[in-house]
């Protein structure tokens, strides 16, 4: 079994995340990037897969400008290998570039299953999964609490806006998970040692296929025209209950129409 | 603007879920909304008959014993074939699980642009400029789709005044030549209706974290969020300690809420807390650590006890709404 990894670096959210307003895309001397948290998650449900049935291949792949330490770290984690897709021309990529360049990579490595994110913590966009899915022509599972993988198909609980289902694919096919999943492992000593030597393949544009090329070509595109910071928001009054607080919160709700 | 291809969300029997009326409402302010379903045929009228009342005069309909069976699969079919057959310049869809799923796949299908999650819409000439928000609601980002289709998801909102109930014009839509699909096997009812408004769209939010406990002091949130007519939200620890539903969470890896009022009891403020609801207009915070980082967003701060300040609370707020 041969499981594609999706996984993308963002800022730290525990540190001050930024806009360029005059490049209008994320500032990424801003913040540290990191492999998000959602990444951890979906690598581990490709290595607690693999812990059972050691023939399996984990291979992450990630596109961005910045460095393979996230990469890195997924191999030394236990992946058996990892591509990063980096090209100038990718500068400013929206999510049909980008979609479309991750299918073009995972198209040349092969795959039985494709596990992505939910959501990234930085675009929260939540449709890179679907657009994968769908340049690759196989089933999607979106938003997985629990995922069962076997030789032959997945199946897991997905909770929809309003029910849990549980809904099951033949593969290959494209799954995305949630934060229920469970959380990751650290990388050991040792794996973080062999993760030097893994192999690490770069690509560019030129080597994901003529369906990539086509969609960075000639698809529609969107475009960011501005980026505007809010204004940070002010503290209003702070009060100590002395026994009087329930009476000035009430009027202070009644004061902005709110009761 | 013309054709706005509007995707509705339907529940296994035809109802509109609740994403669709103000998703309508959009379309309407850009141009003629047309709706797009996908429907089992034994639900197909009831589902035709409920978008009339809401208002809707063209429907598109794609009739399939896969609508529910099949993970988004008719519904991708069905936006797919609408644009063939209505030609528009924007695709809107509900930013929910199902809505997300159904536009990526269309996107990537027909080689449209794709923005996701908006805030507000604007159309400009022929083309339409999309607001979104970005880290929380820190930045606010203004974007177009060049060079073909626009694919839009909105993210959920309060509807405003129901237009009056028409008698919907119905497009049939023919089949297409599907991707594979998922399949259903199971389904577990939905979340216990509250008869409290969605958490995504409510003009009121009273979230509780780790301060409130437990689950059963849980009720209190509950109580307090009722007299104000609103949501309930908890905060992620709440939700891993099972003080409160998974589907209730509200932040950075939950939901993302904008009410006229956010109420947060026994919350510390964490930076990813913030990040799904510091756009709310009013936040009233209560807890018991006046350093907590809640208080430096606060439109008004109570440093107290959430057990003593809420009691009183609740009475003193049934007797201003009697
Ligand atoms: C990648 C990532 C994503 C995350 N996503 C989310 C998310 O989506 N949503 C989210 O909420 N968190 C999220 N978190 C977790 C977040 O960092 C915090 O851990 C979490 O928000 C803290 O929850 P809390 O405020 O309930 O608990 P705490 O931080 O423990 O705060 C509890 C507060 O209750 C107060 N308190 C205690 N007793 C009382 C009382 N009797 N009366 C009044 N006040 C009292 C305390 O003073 C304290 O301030 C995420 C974290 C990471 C790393
Ligand atoms: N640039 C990228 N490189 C690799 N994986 C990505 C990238 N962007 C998105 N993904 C994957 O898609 C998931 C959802 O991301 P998004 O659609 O941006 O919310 C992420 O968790 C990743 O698994």
């Amino acid at each position: 079994m041969k499981i594609v990894v999706l996984i993308k670096e963002v800022p730290d959210t525990w540190g001050e995340r930024r806009l360029d307003p005059g490049t209008r895309r994320v500032d990424r001397a801003g913040s540290d990037g990191v492999l998000d948290e959602i990444g951890e998650r979906a690598v581990e449900a490709a290595l607690a897969y693999k812990d059972g049935a050691a023939d399996t291949e984990v291979v992450v792949v990630s596109m961005g400008p910045s460095s393979t330490s996230i990469l890195r770290r997924a191999l030394a984690m236990g992946a058996t290998s990892a591509v990063h897709i980096v090209d100038d021309r990718l500068v400013g990529a929206d999510l049909g570039w980008t979609a479309a360049a991750l299918a073009g990579a995972i198209e040349r490595t092969g795959f039985d299953l494709v596990i992505a994110g939910g959501e990234s913590t930085d675009g929260r966009g939540g449709v890179i999964p679907a657009m994968v899915a769908e340049h690759l022509g196989v089933p999607l599972a979106t938003g997985l609490s629990t995922l069962q993988i076997s030789p032959d198909g997945i199946r897991g609980e997905r909770t929809a806006d309003e029910e849990t289902l549980t809904i099951s694919a033949a593969l290959p096919a494209v799954v995305s998970i949630t934060e229920r999943m469970p959380d990751a492992r650290f990388p050991s000593f040792k794996g973080t040692m062999g993760a030097k030597k893994k192999p690490l393949e770069v690509l560019s544009t030129a080597d994901l296929g003529p369906k990539a090329a086509q969609v960075i070509d000639t698809a529609a595109r969107s475009i960011v025209v501005e980026v505007v910071e809010r204004p940070a928001r002010v503290a209003g009054p702070k009060i100590v209950d002395d026994g009087t607080a329930v009476a000035q919160l009430v009027d202070f709700l009644s004061s902005k129409q709110l009761v | 603007m013309s054709n706005i291809l509007t995707f509705i969300e339907l529940t296994a029997d035809g109802a509109p879920r609740s994403s669709a009326a103000a998703l309508l409402q959009r379309a309407s302010q850009l141009g003629t909304p047309v709706a797009v379903i996908a429907i089992g045929p034994a639900h197909r009228d009831a589902a035709v008959t409920a978008l009339g009342a809401l208002g809707v005069e063209q429907v598109a309909v794609l009739a399939s014993e896969s609508a529910d069976g099949a993970v988004g699969s008719a519904q991708t079919d069905a936006v797919a074939a609408a644009v063939d057959a209505f030609s528009p310049t924007v695709v809107l869809l509900p930013h929910s699980a199902e809505g997300r799923d159904v536009a990526g796949r269309v996107a990537a299908r027909l080689g449209a642009g794709i923005v996701v999650d908006a805030i507000d819409l604007r159309a400009d000439g022929d083309s339409v400029h999309v607001t979104t928000s970005a880290f929380g609601g820190a930045f606010t980002v203004d974007s177009v789709v060049e060079g073909g289709l626009a694919v839009i998801t909105m993210r959920q909102a309060a509807a405003g005044e129901a237009a009056a109930a028409v008698q919907a014009t119905v497009t049939e839509l023919g089949s297409q030549q599907s991707t594979p699909a998922a399949v259903v096997e199971a389904r577990t009812g939905g979340a216990a209706a509250s008869g409290r408004p969605d958490l995504r769209s409510a003009s009121v939010v009273v979230s509780g974290g780790r301060g409130v406990g437990s689950k059963e002091n849980f009720a209190l949130v509950e109580q307090l969020a009722d007299v104000l007519r609103g949501a309930v939200g908890a905060s992620r620890v709440a939700v891993d300690s099972g003080y409160a539903a998974q589907a209730l969470q509200v932040g950075q890896t939950g939901r993302t809420v904008s009410p006229d009022l956010y109420i947060a009891l026994g919350i510390s403020g964490a930076i990813q807390h913030r990040a799904g609801m510091q756009t709310a207009k009013t936040i009233v915070a209560i807890n018991t650590d006046a350093d907590a980082p809640i208080f430096d967003i606060a439109d008004f701060g109570v440093v107290g006890d959430l057990f003593s300040v809420v009691p009183q609370l609740i009475p003193a707020i049934e007797a201003r709404t009697r």
